[in-house]
Order: structure tokens, then sequence, then C-alpha cells
């Protein structure tokens, strides 16, 4: 049976397993590792796409950060141009009052400011309750809570409880606030990208 | 023991969610609906097979002072290979699971199946326990899914069967998971007694 469990044995079977397992994960790795980079990269791409006016440059490597008012990290701006003229952008954007904690919304804007749609990209906020964030917002059928076509600039986006002109996520409010909170710190970044590369 | 017995007996008479009550874990986690619950179920179900193969082909290397560490060891390695696989290939899916995925090195079915078949049963039985107990969670969770979906928010895998609005919220939530696992577990086992 089984190999008497002297020290050396002990160090020489643990030794060779961990060596094979550590070559194993090393290959594997390196294997894997352009796929992973590349499926994330696809992600955001998708999600810029998604959200933003049509446009015919590379986003990604026009990226440009952005600090709104006195927050400490900044956001994402991902430029879309058309004929060599900004068009609107893609923003990542975050909140961190979420009902648990941080929240990653990608919003696009067209060149005016007017929101032309948002995905989120990770929260981790109750299942039927404030998760409901991705589709609520953008229901069309119910221009008091969708926020697609609307401008931060001229209307107030905030939940219609503080006297704004969203209606909230029906018990859902606090996840309400942190995505429009995203929307506005998105808003503002991109206006302030807008007016310096105009 | 028959071959097939093996399969069978992990599905049946050792399903490790409704008769073992192992890996509860990610049984109550990841069961919000019937799909992420199928996918846990498969990737357990995959590491749980390769864990078992490898377990009983190094089990006469391994001193018995040092098996637990060699056994975590296989595993922890199969799991990350998986993991690294998923964010490759299945973005969304790992996504979906999350930190449940790397969780499954501490998923004590895995461990307990190298314990108690693996380190003490040929390779191809090892081969087919994996598979049988890997089917049994598969299906448990795939059906706890199912459940909580249904009466959640009244879908399942997807494809809706009565409007949202009748669902009831706990069941999405964690405190509808443990409900519905005890009704599972009980319509289970007294369908298992009659059986017998």
């Amino acid at each position: 049976m089984s190999m008497k469990s002297s020290v050396a044995n002990m160090i020489l079977s643990l030794g060779c397993i961990t060596i094979v397992a550590g070559a194993l994960l090393a290959w594997v790795y390196n294997t894997t590792s352009g796929p992973i980079e590349q499926a994330k990269q696809e992600k955001q791409v998708q999600a810029i796409r998604d959200v933003t006016p049509d446009f015919d440059n590379q986003p990604m490597e026009a990226k440009a950060e952005i600090k709104v008012l006195e927050d400490i990290d900044h956001v994402n701006v991902f430029p879309a141009m058309k004929d060599g003229k900004l068009v609107g952008a893609a923003v990542e954007s975050w909140d961190n009052e979420g009902f648990s904690g941080h929240i990653s919304i990608m919003f696009g804007f067209d060149i005016e400011g007017n929101v032309t749609g948002y995905t989120v990209l990770s929260h981790e906020e109750t299942p039927g309750l404030g998760a409901k964030m991705g589709e609520w917002f953008s229901d069309t059928a119910n221009p008091s809570r969708c926020v697609i076509g609307r401008n931060p600039a001229t209307e107030d986006m905030h939940v219609s409880k503080d006297g704004g002109a969203v209606d909230a996520i029906t018990a859902a409010t606090i996840t309400s606030r942190a995505f429009l909170n995203a929307l506005r710190r998105a808003h503002a970044a991109f206006i302030q990208y807008r007016d310096l590369n105009q | 023991m028959n071959k097939l017995n093996i399969i069978l007996n992990g599905i049946v008479r050792d399903n490790p969610t409704f008769v073992l009550l192992l890996g509860m874990c990610p049984t109550l986690g990841t069961t919000g609906s019937a799909l992420t619950g199928m996918s846990m179920g498969l990737a357990t179900m995959a590491v749980l097979i390769c864990s078992n193969v490898v377990i009983s082909a190094i089990k006469n290397f391994v001193p018995s002072g040092v098996r637990i560490p060699a056994y975590i060891v296989v595993i922890a390695t199969f799991v990350t290979v998986l993991q690294m696989f998923m964010q490759a290939y299945l973005p969304a899916l790992d996504a979906m699971l999350g930190i449940f995925i790397p969780l499954i090195v501490v998923n004590c079915i895995v461990l307990g199946r190298a314990e108690a078949f693996a380190s003490r049963n040929p390779v191809f039985d090892s081969l087919l326990d994996g598979i049988g107990i890997g089917l049994g969670f598969t299906i448990a969770l795939t059906l706890l899914g199912a459940v909580r979906e249904i009466l959640g928010t009244g879908r399942i895998f997807g494809a809706a069967i009565y409007p949202e609005n009748y669902g009831s919220l706990i069941f999405v939530l964690a405190p509808g998971a443990f409900i519905a696992l005890g009704f599972l577990i009980a319509i289970f086992n007294t369908l298992k007694n009659k059986q017998n």
C-alpha cells in the first residue's frame, strides 16, 4: 500500500506533486493569458459599442482619465469620433453608495450630453431589487423612470423622492440613488472632456 | 462492485446534496437560477473527475502523513486550471459564478470523495465515482435552482412561465434557498425510503 510516513518520503512526495502542479499551472497560465486579456477587452469594447452613437475610431486607445469634483478616483472616458470629429463618448463610471457598495456602469452620451444608453458592468445589489437597474432605467415605455434620451444638464437626475425627475426602482431607492450618482458623475466627466477637446 | 452501481450510487444513495449534505455553501449560494446552479454543478463535476482520477493514480506514492496537503494541492491545481480556462473562453459564465469557482477548492465534496473513495479504489472506479457524485451534485443544484427560479421569478432557464410580479422574492434571496432546500431534502428522502 502507501509509502511510509518518514520525513524524507513526505518531503519527496509533496515536493514532486507541487513541482508537477506548478509546471501545469505555468503552462495553462501561458496558454490562457492571451485569450483572458482579449475577453476582457472585448467585453469593454462591446459595452462601449452598446451605449455610444456610431463611431469609426478606436475609443479604447483614446481613453482619457477624468477626475470629477472632489472625487479621489477617476472615471474613464472613451471618446467616440466620426470623421475626426467628436460625436459622443462612453464613460465608465462608478459609485460607492450602492446597497452593497461599489457599482460600475458604462454610460453613453452624444455630443449634446444626452444619455444614449448604459450597461451595468459590475454590481453586488440585491437580486430582484437593486439588480433590476439594468432594465429599469432603460425602460422606454416608462418615461418617468427611463434615463435614455434625457440630458442631465437640463433635467434633475435625482430620484423623485429627493425632488428629482427619475422614478426610483421600487423598494430599491438606495441603489437608484447610487445609479443616478454614477450617471451624474459620468455626465460631468463627459462635459469636462468635451469642453477640453472640442 | 458493479460499475454502473458506482455512478448510480453517487446520484441517488450517496447524493452529495440531499443525502450527505455536503457542499452546502455553493448549493445555497449559486442556485438563484437553474442555469447558474447547473453551471456550478458542471464546474464542480469537472474538478471532481480530474482530482479523483489523479488522486487515485498517485495514492501509492503519497505517505499518509501528508495526504491531505497533497490532495489539496491536486484539487487546487485543477480548480485554478478550470478558472483560467473559464476566464479565457467562457467569461460570462465566470462572471456569473464569481467567487464560487475558486471556492471549489474547499468544497468538502471534492476532498471528501478523494479521502473516502479515490484514495482506496482503482483509477477507473474513481473516475466513475467522480462522474456519479458530480452528476448527483449537478442534478441537485439544477433542481434547487429551478425551484427557486420558478417560485421567485416565474421563469425557468430564463423562459417565462408566469408573470414575474406573482413570484415571491424570498425564493431568490438566501432564506428561500434554505426553505427550498429543506423541502427538496424531505421529498428526496421520502422517495428514497419508499423505494427501499
